[in-house]
């Protein structure tokens, strides 16, 4: 391809890109560096807890890259994209459970500590070769991968779209979230997978490797939006927004819808998946409530809250939603679920785009040199986000 | 019904026939206070007779007594040798005068003496008060000592269900005696004709100790007999019968388990049929809706503690309108800015569902609340040994059967109902024809939500009623609507039981969550496949 | 009738295509003919079937009895909208339908014939020569002004023209257009008949219209369908004296 070096150009052609990574690129070096290299007391210091907050809200803002690229490039609501998020954690947790070895409470040689509780005698096949760091990997890929490719290939052949689409996703995620629940689905039950040790060797607990995966995350961030903007960028990008704004003329212009819905799902899955694996050893636990639909529905409100449709606004809102979810779940209890419902109701009845979509407005209203007043706060709750995070 | 008439019957002829034989019995001379009056120092034998004696009484005091004296807590009080029926034996147990039947408490046991029983006196006992059971007027008192005639299969009593036969009017006893008689002789190996005719007589009888005793014959447990094949083999058709009638009767309970889920399902269901297949609004809220009339069941029961069994049928009206007050308050307040875009509808009213979960998780608690049962709602209606049916599954499924009856008539008859559906099959003709559409869709949607509010109320009656509860049976409720096809209250009827009905079936092979898993599994394929669902509206206006 | 027209060449050819919907038929035994090269118009009352006529040519719905041939040997109804499009079959709609956050060059772009596969897509590149094609459809549908704005805030005539310039890029064998002229000025119409009798020496049209004027400038063999099947066919003129089609639309 003669235009292969045009192309990565044109994925960072657009200022709000070039922003966007310019801001991830200097927390993904700050963050850790203030972390490791200033004493705890000092001014500049960041705790470890933090360093493991905003790697959460990376790998939260990876998974709503994901929901973006299919609901608002696509027109895709799925209420079940926690699950392949779930799934990728799973197999990372698995890779997680069997370094443990034989410092489990039991000290059993393979088995995990709850297969040792429930008398089992063997590992399941299906835990064979999750001690290879590289075959869990994998499965972080291709389980999620190609779940989607299974349940989309099914959904999008027979035309199941809008509403009916996201009950049965919504189905799908509550479906696996009672399985997992079950003991003998060999995944640990209600109480999922935790009480990791190390990862590769290094032990999960350590300043460094947190800063390591606070690195990995950032960096899986920056390759993810990349992936996306490529999509979204492409001729392929234009397809999908013609699925979503006018379905049947881009079938009768002679394009496969269901193989475009199908190629990005299982990408966006796959994305969701890699976000999954790389929140379980930083939170260091998975369980099946990361299935439950509430999950789910809680990355779309990021993505709306944000703005759809800009894969930069999926990210800020995520660390957004995010903040204020950690800020409120501590300070005000109570107050959380009121404020996280109105969020939805307010941003559907009044921000159809977001968070961006009103700084958009702000922007082009100075730019035209109106004299506007100044826009409501949530713009500027946009700008200050590096700040506010870097405080929490 | 019939049961009970038949029953009344039976026992004012009963009544007749001891006025007729009362006189013959005040000949014998003999009062029961001359009867046992020095029994505690009679020896064994003496008490025996004395039983016997008692027997032939026609005192409505005998029994008790007997049966007191059978449990070994026949007691004289050593004052004034009054019998007494001691329960327990600490003080503040109740104590009932034999002579009298006044009730009292226990003063101080000292003051008491048992009178002793064994076992020949005991064996008289039990004798002596099966034979005045199976003669009592009273039919529920006949049908419980045949019933444990049954039980205990003693070749003694044989001779006294015989007699028992003869006297006896009521066919649903008679049948039960011959049960009776056919368990002593099935095991009773000296008559070898006689034991076959029993036990072809117990084939597809359902009663326990039916199968037991054939189980018992079929594993040798009982004496060895000269035709031992015949008999094996006649109580192995026999089981073989008794197994496949307790199969049969198995599908029958898992058709009424499945019946059961599938009205909850109906109720939980049907609201969101209207909203979301009426309107073609997603109300995610809906759970909630179905949670508020839990929770306002069980605000008029703390309100009127005294009022349990009636309560409910104030909460039944309350919750509709509680439930369907806060859905037109939704419809004006969000859902009207929404219409046409489902997908942002879906987002909306799910926020609104977090508000209202924590609404009520501030206002009560973030725990359950226990909802109390009305006591007519409990209990079972027995059908034969293995099948009963609990009365709370009944009355839900009789709601479930008349809400939707009662909807389906203000859709087809109403002018509301008229309205509503020239509403959602043309909104601009309806505008233009005078409906107020704005109005009829808020009315629909409190309609819709009234009625999961009634669900709350059924519903309380089942599970807990928590902040939680609507959550549980949203998904449930779209996938019935999904299921049944969009718009359609019939579909809705049948997607619900089908998927009641195919759960319960599951349980038994795959347990309660694999069921509930194959379930979702299966519609999402099903849904694959028939993305309208099972009753589907064709034609180029189902399409958008 | 039939029997005769089967051994001129024909580019699509319906055979008694009947379709109904929870009773109703839409379609009943219908059957056309069209010669390639032709230009037909398509009137009826509504409810006649010209819609769902298109919709089975397309692969939309499929008919519960009856063919749909295409090029003389493929049968339509075995293939799906996309299938159906690449063969050569292209559609436009009675309501304007033209993806309205991309802008109209992109509309362009995605309509252009050429890869329609997902990695075809994602590496996909206009060559010269294809950003000239586009440059001449805008000239051709007087959009050349507007090529950066956004689809969705043309006017309805506009939508209306940048649909037929898709329809054109896609260039296919037989194009199907659903009420052309709605929304258009005088003008406009007049200017929409003259590339229409262009257009039809390379390709068959089958335009369905309400507006009379139109069908008249466009001065071709018209087809009356009602009730699902051909009520009469010819020149407008003989249609307009047809007895049958006057009953048929001023009510009897």
């Amino acid at each position: 391809m003669p235009k292969r070096q045009p192309l990565i150009f044109k994925l960072v052609s657009d200022r709000s890109s070039r922003i966007f990574l310019s801001v991830l690129a200097v927390v993904t070096v700050l963050v850790p560096l203030c972390n490791l290299v200033f004493p705890e007391g000092s001014a500049l210091h960041v705790s470890t807890y933090t360093v493991t907050l905003l790697g959460k809200y990376l790998c939260y803002a990876l998974l709503a890259l994901a929901v973006d690229l299919i609901w608002g490039y696509c027109g895709i609501l799925s209420l079940g994209h926690g699950a392949f998020f779930a799934l990728g954690g799973y197999a990372m947790g698995m890779y997680l459970m069997r370094q443990i070895g034989e410092r489990g409470v039991y000290g059993h040689p393979v088995l995990p500590d709850f297969m040792v509780f429930l008398n089992w005698q063997e590992l399941p096949w299906f835990w064979y070769g999750f001690d290879s760091f590289p075959f869990a990997m994998l499965m972080v890929i291709l389980v999620p991968g190609i779940l989607a490719f299974l349940f989309g290939w099914l959904a999008f052949r027979s035309r199941v779209t809008g509403v009916y689409l996201s009950i049965i996703t919504q189905a799908l995620t509550y479906a696996l979230m009672l399985a997992f629940f079950r003991n003998d689905m060999g995944f640990g039950g209600n109480n999922g997978l935790t009480d990791f040790k190390d990862i590769l060797g290094y032990s999960v607990q350590a300043d460094s490797t947190r800063a390591v995966l606070f690195i990995m995350s950032a960096v899986a961030l920056a390759l993810g939006y990349l992936i996306c903007q490529a999509i979204v960028k492409s001729k392929l990008g234009r397809v999908l927004v013609g699925v979503r704004d006018a379905e049947s003329r881009t079938r009768f212009l002679g394009y496969r819808v269901e193989h475009y819905k199908l190629f990005v799902f299982t990408v966006s899955a796959v994305l969701a998946g890699i976000a999954g694996a790389l929140y379980v050893p930083q939170v260091g636990i998975i369980n099946p409530g990361e299935f439950s639909p509430i999950n789910s529905i809680e990355i779309i409100i990021w993505v709306a809250v944000g703005g759809r449709g800009t894969l930069y606004g999926a990210v800020v809102g995520a660390v957004l939603v995010n903040y204020g979810k950690t800020y409120f779940t501590g300070a005000f209890p109570e107050l959380w679920l009121f404020l996280l419902g109105g969020l939805f109701v307010v941003t559907t009845l009044y921000l159809p785009k977001g968070v961006v979509g009103l700084f958009d407005r702000w922007k082009k209203q100075t730019d035209t040199g109106a004299g506007s007043p100044p826009p409501p706060d949530p713009a500027d709750e946009s700008q200050a986000r590096p700040t506010k995070a870097g405080a929490a | 019904m019939i049961l009970q008439t038949r029953r009344i019957l039976q026992m004012v002829f009963c009544l007749l026939l001891v006025c007729a034989v009362q006189p013959a019995k005040v000949l014998a001379n003999e009062s029961l206070e001359t009867i046992v009056s020095g029994i505690e120092r009679a020896n064994f034998r003496d008490k025996a007779q004395r039983v016997e004696q008692l027997a032939a009484l026609d005192d409505e005091r005998v029994l008790p007594l007997l049966k007191a004296f059978l449990g070994g807590d026949l007691y004289v009080r050593k004052s004034d040798k009054i019998l007494f029926f001691l329960e327990g034996s600490k003080a503040e147990d109740p104590i009932t005068n034999l002579f009298t039947g006044a009730s009292a408490t226990v003063e101080n046991k000292r003051l008491y003496k048992k009178v002793s029983v064994n076992n020949a006196v005991r064996k008289k006992l039990r004798a002596v008060i099966a034979e005045l059971q199976l003669r009592s007027p009273d039919y529920d008192i006949r049908a419980v000592a045949v019933r444990e005639m049954m039980k205990a299969s003693d070749p003694l009593n044989r001779p006294q269900l015989l007699a028992a036969m003869e006297r006896e009017t009521d066919s649903g006893i008679r049948e039960d005696l011959e049960i009776a008689i056919a368990l002593i002789d099935a095991q009773d190996a000296t008559d070898s004709d006689r034991q076959i005719a029993a036990i072809t007589r117990l084939s597809g009888v359902l009663y326990p100790e039916v199968r037991v005793v054939l189980a018992g014959l079929l594993e040798g447990t009982t004496a060895e007999t000269i035709r031992r094949g015949t008999v094996e083999a006649a109580a192995r058709d026999a089981m073989a019968e008794i197994d496949d009638l307790i199969a049969l009767n198995k599908v029958v309970e898992n058709v009424y388990f499945g019946i059961s889920l599938g009205s909850v399902l109906l109720l939980a269901a049907v609201g969101l049929a209207i909203t979301f297949g009426v309107m073609g609004v997603i109300n995610m809220a809906h759970g909630e809706m179905i949670m508020l009339g839990a929770y306002t069941t069980f605000v008029i029961q703390q309100a009127f503690p005294e009022l349990i069994d009636v309560s409910i049928f104030i909460a039944i009206p309350s919750a509709f309108l509680v439930s369907g007050l806060v859905g037109i308050a939704i419809e004006r307040g969000v859902i009207r800015h929404l219409y046409g875009r489902p997908l942002e509808t879906l987002l909306a009213t799910f926020g609104i569902s977090l508000v209202l979960q924590q609404a009520v998780r501030s206002i009560f608690s973030p725990l359950n609340q226990s909802v109390s049962t009305p006591s007519w709602m409990s209990g079972s209606l027995e059908i034969n040994g293995v099948l009963s049916l609990t009365y709370s599954r009944l009355y839900i499924i009789i709601f479930s059967l008349l809400v939707l009856l009662a909807l389906t008539l203000l859709l087809k008859k109403t002018l509301f109902g008229l309205q509503m559906r020239a509403v959602t099959q043309n909104r601009r003709m309806a505008n233009s024809m005078g409906i107020r559409t704005g109005w009829v869709d808020a009315l629909t949607f409190g309609l819709g939500s009234g009625i999961a509010g009634i669900a709350g109320v059924a519903l309380s009656q089942l599970t807990n009623v928590g902040p939680n509860l609507g959550q549980s049976y949203i998904i449930d409720s779209f996938l019935v609507v999904v299921f049944g096809g969009v718009g359609n209250l019939m579909g809705t009827f049948l997607g619900a039981m089908s998927l009641g009905i195919f759960n319960k079936f599951l349980e038994p092979f795959a347990g309660a969550v694999l069921a509930k898993i194959a379930v979702l599994v299966f519609i999402i394929l099903f849904i694959q496949k028939y993305p309208r669902g099972m009753f589907a509206l064709k034609g180029r206006s189902a399409e958008d | 009738m039939k029997t005769k027209h089967i051994d001129t060449p024909s580019i699509l050819y319906l055979n008694g295509v009947s379709v109904s919907f929870d009773g109703f038929k839409a379609l009943n035994s219908l059957s056309l003919f069209l010669e390639p090269g032709e230009l037909r118009a398509i009137i009826g009352p509504n409810g006649a079937g010209k819609t769902t006529m298109m919709d089975v040519i397309t692969g939309k719905t499929r008919p519960d009895e009856g063919e749909v041939v295409f090029n003389r040997d493929l049968d339509l109804t075995r293939y799906d909208e996309a299938a159906i499009s690449n063969l050569g079959i292209g559609r436009k709609f009675q309501k304007p339908t033209v993806i309205e956050s991309l802008t109209v060059f992109e509309n362009l772009e995605l309509a252009m014939a050429g890869g329609r596969g997902v990695f075809q897509s994602l590496w996909h590149a206009l060559t010269a020569s294809q950003s000239e094609r586009i440059r001449e459809v805008l000239e051709l549908v007087d959009l050349t002004e507007r090529r950066d704005v956004l689809a969705g805030s043309l006017s309805h005539g506009q939508k209306q023209w940048l649909e037929i310039g898709m329809l054109l890029i896609q260039d296919p064998e037989v194009l199907l257009i659903d009420e052309p002229a709605a929304g258009m000025t005088d003008v406009e119409t007049e200017k929409t008949a003259e590339l229409f009798k262009r257009l039809a020496k390379k390709h068959t049209l089958v335009v369905v219209e309400h507006d009379m004027e139109f069908i008249r400038a466009l001065n071709c063999k018209v087809t009356v369908l009602h009730e699902g099947r051909v009520l009469a066919e010819g020149s407008l003129e003989q249609v307009q004296s047809n007895q049958e089609v006057i009953d048929v639309y001023l009510g009897r």
